[in-house]
């Protein structure tokens, strides 16, 4: 298990998420799941909610990485997440990375983006506002 | 896959259990509870590995978001008395506090408006009391295909 795969929590991992890049562009993990009926919704298409489930979980994964050695200190805990379908999501390999907008003392802004084949035509987008708590 | 089908008159709680049984919301456990004209309840039960942090034992948000986009797609089709396909356009969840550890959540979606192509939800996720919800939510869904009043 490599050391962003130990941040996810069970939930991620029961539902078949995995790190498909420790550091991507934006230098936050890139985030991947394989289609499969665990996370099917209409027959074929993948269902909103795990897409939600996954654009949380990359949301959360760029802000322990933005955070560094500091995330231990930390308790993430979530204030609102806004998530937006742009297209069906079809039964293959999807993926989503997070993007720190802003890191302040209480709040990370992060905005959050799923795609399939191309990372240039997204197929979902999330906005998260985390609370950055004292443990 | 037996999905209901369109035009059927649509009754929530004879249809969950099959609408329920099948791929992410079955492997999530997802159950009916009730429903009126225009509202559906649904609730997830607590299971250790849908847990967003090991020390707290507390349902991980990603569940509840599928909670509660499941209750808003059931909320619309009780309203419409029809089943037809809709995709979720957006959804937000304003979390309130975290859900108590070990505890079921239950979503209560209310559909208050459906237009040609549009429908519009909002309701509450809650671990017990109604008035003491853990998250609001609000989501907007397109209706797939033909477009009906």
């Amino acid at each position: 298990m490599n050391a962003v795969a130990g941040t996810l929590t069970p939930y991620a991992a029961a539902l078949g998420i995995t790190v498909a890049e420790e550091a991507g562009e934006s230098g936050a993990p890139v985030l991947a799941i394989a289609f499969g009926s665990q996370i099917e919704g209409r027959p074929g298409v993948l269902h909103g909610g795990a897409i939600g489930g996954l654009l949380e979980t990359a949301g959360y994964a760029a802000v322990v990485h933005a955070l560094g050695n500091g995330a231990e200190e930390r308790r993430l805990k979530p204030i609102n997440v806004t998530v937006q379908f742009l297209s069906s999501g079809k039964p293959k390999v999807t993926y989503a990375t997070g993007r720190i907008v802003r890191l302040g003392r209480r709040v990370a802004n992060v905005a959050v983006e799923a795609w399939q084949d191309d990372r240039e035509r997204p197929i979902a987008t999330a906005v998260m506002n985390v609370m950055l708590s004292a443990r | 896959m037996n999905r209901p089908k369109p035009q059927s008159h649509f009754d929530p709680a004879r249809i969950a259990p099959a609408l329920l049984a099948m791929g992410h919301v079955g492997w999530l456990g997802v159950q009916y509870q009730a429903h009126g004209e225009d509202w559906a309840q649904l609730s997830l039960p607590w299971r250790a590995d849908l847990i967003g942090e090991q020390e707290h034992q507390v349902l991980a948000s990603g569940p509840i978001v599928s909670l509660c986009d499941m209750a808003g797609g059931l909320s619309i089709w009780t309203r419409l008395g029809i089943y037809i396909p809709v995709a979720t356009l957006d959804l937000r969840l304003d979390y309130q506090r975290p859900a108590k550890p070990q505890h079921a959540v239950t979503a209560r979606a209310h559909c208050y408006k459906v237009t040609r192509s549009a429908a519009f939800v909002s309701g509450v996720a809650h671990d017990g009391e109604a008035d003491d919800p853990v998250a609001h939510f609000t989501g907007c869904f397109m209706k797939i295909g033909r477009t009906q009043g």
